[in-house]
């Protein structure tokens, strides 16, 4: 099913999200990818501040390309999750409720999903030219020096993403594989 | 005996980079084009048709097809009757690797240290395989190589009793285990021979060879049939959410092995398959 929300969003509205919808964000998401998740994650085990606010949020798995002039932003399109499994749990525990990627997630990522209410959307993987016009403002807001891995604000209008895991846990990767297989 | 001088290559080498990252080769830019008519699942035919627009919009405005632009992985042949005026080859290479990822707008994706992980800022070193070929003539090819895909890739150190259904089993297994991760659909390079590096290199370099024509080993081209028909038949799909298209092609290169082993690599690239070739 085709639906269009806003972001930042909350829990009431991840609720109704389910496997397989196919959804357009619009409002403001942030990237962070490897490096960045690495030091926001050491950063809260040490009970310091870091740079973005999770509750509501959500995060994009995003380096993109550097921009050409007259452009926002270069090609843009989501990088593998499973490398932020290890921290993603405790950015679920702390507010975050949704992720945008590509490929498989833990069972601990999972599990952290379902008990924080948290939502895990894929992104067409390869189609960075095609999302990078979706992205009308983006602005590095910490980790400068990290290059194409520093954690950007960026406002984006009607971003396609497809709702892989749901907040009851269910899972588009294997459902999808399942009910195409029967029509072999 | 020929002179070419490293200006020459580092301009090539430049150029070549941002072709790559642009623009398809023809027959990956048809097999994707082709998958989408074909394609029976609905998301999958869905996410085809963002593959064909991504295709058209990154040709058009001069944006990279994928924001991963690769670690830059060049094969080069050397004919033995070149003089190589000017500066150490490898040094022009990484020069051109240089240039082309700064004017091209590419991202810069090499961390000098593997543990340490400071980022070089300029994308290099490139991974360069030399051969030394007759003639008088200089081949380089170049292959940026995305990592969402490299990441799923494997060597198997099968025994010769394993034989050709082991090789299958390997491939399967490893395209089952890639899953949505490589970024389906994807083209699998397999290696099957040689050592444990010389397979991963057949592997890469399998990659490398256009999607349409297969082996020209009949025993070897028939399985490359097989397995493509039995990956598809996986129903991973389009961005791994169901559907007929897993792989665009499967292309296997073979060396002599030692009477002891059977070395099988598996290196998986995602549709965003990229090579440019040019001979000087």
């Amino acid at each position: 099913m085709d639906k269009r929300i806003n972001v930042p969003f909350t829990k009431d509205e991840v609720v109704t999200l389910h496997a397989g919808d196919y959804v357009y964000l619009t409002g403001t998401i942030y990237s962070a990818r490897d490096a960045a998740h690495k030091r926001m994650y050491d950063t809260m085990l040490e009970g310091k501040e870091i740079p973005m606010e999770l509750k509501n949020n959500v995060i994009y798995y995003l380096g993109p390309t550097p921009a050409r002039e007259g452009q926002v932003i270069g090609s843009a399109g989501p990088t593998t999750a499973s490398r932020m499994d290890k921290y993603t749990p405790l950015l679920l525990d702390n507010g975050l409720n949704g992720m945008i990627g590509k490929g498989k997630r833990s069972k601990e990522v999972i599990d952290a999903i379902v008990r924080n209410k948290a939502v895990y959307f894929a992104a067409v993987g390869g189609a960075g030219a095609l999302l990078s016009k979706c992205i009308k403002k983006s602005e590095v807001i910490a980790y400068d020096d990290l290059g194409t891995e520093s954690i950007r604000k960026m406002e984006v209008e009607n971003f396609p993403v497809i709702v892989v895991i749901d907040s009851e846990g269910n899972n588009l990767y294997e459902t999808a594989v399942e009910e195409f297989r029967k029509t072999l | 005996m020929r002179t070419i001088h490293t200006d020459e290559i580092i301009r090539n080498v430049k150029e070549m980079c941002i072709e790559a990252n642009v623009h398809l080769s023809d027959d990956m830019e048809q097999a994707i084009r082709n998958a989408k008519e074909k394609e029976t699942g609905t998301l999958g035919k869905q996410i085809l048709g963002q593959l064909c627009e991504n295709m058209d919009i990154a040709a058009s405005e001069q944006i990279p097809i994928c924001q991963d632009t690769g670690m830059a992985v060049l094969f080069v042949k050397v004919g033995q009757d070149v003089h190589i005026e000017g500066m150490n080859i490898t040094d022009a290479i990484n020069e051109g690797v240089r240039q082309g990822y700064k004017e091209g707008y590419l991202r810069k994706s090499v961390v000098a240290d593997p543990l340490l992980r400071e980022n070089t800022k300029d994308n290099t070193p490139a991974i360069i395989h030399y051969d030394i070929v007759p003639g008088d003539q200089l081949e380089i090819l170049i292959a940026p190589k995305g990592f969402g895909s490299e990441n799923m890739s494997k060597v198997f150190m099968l025994k010769p009793a394993d034989g050709a259904e082991g090789v299958k089993n390997a491939v399967i297994e490893a395209v089952k285990d890639a899953g949505p991760n490589a970024c389906p659909p994807i083209v699998v390079g397999v290696g099957v021979g040689g050592d444990f590096e010389k397979a991963a290199i057949l592997a890469k370099k399998a990659l490398t060879r256009n999607t349409t024509e297969g082996s020209s080993l009949p025993h070897i081209k028939e399985m490359e049939q097989e397995l493509l028909e039995r990956i598809n038949k996986l129903g991973i799909g389009p961005g791994g959410l169901g559907g007929a298209t897993t792989a665009l092609a499967v292309n296997i290169e073979t060396y002599p092995t030692h009477i002891a082993g059977l070395p099988v690599a598996v290196n998986m690239c995602c549709h965003v398959n990229r090579h440019v070739k040019r001979v000087l």
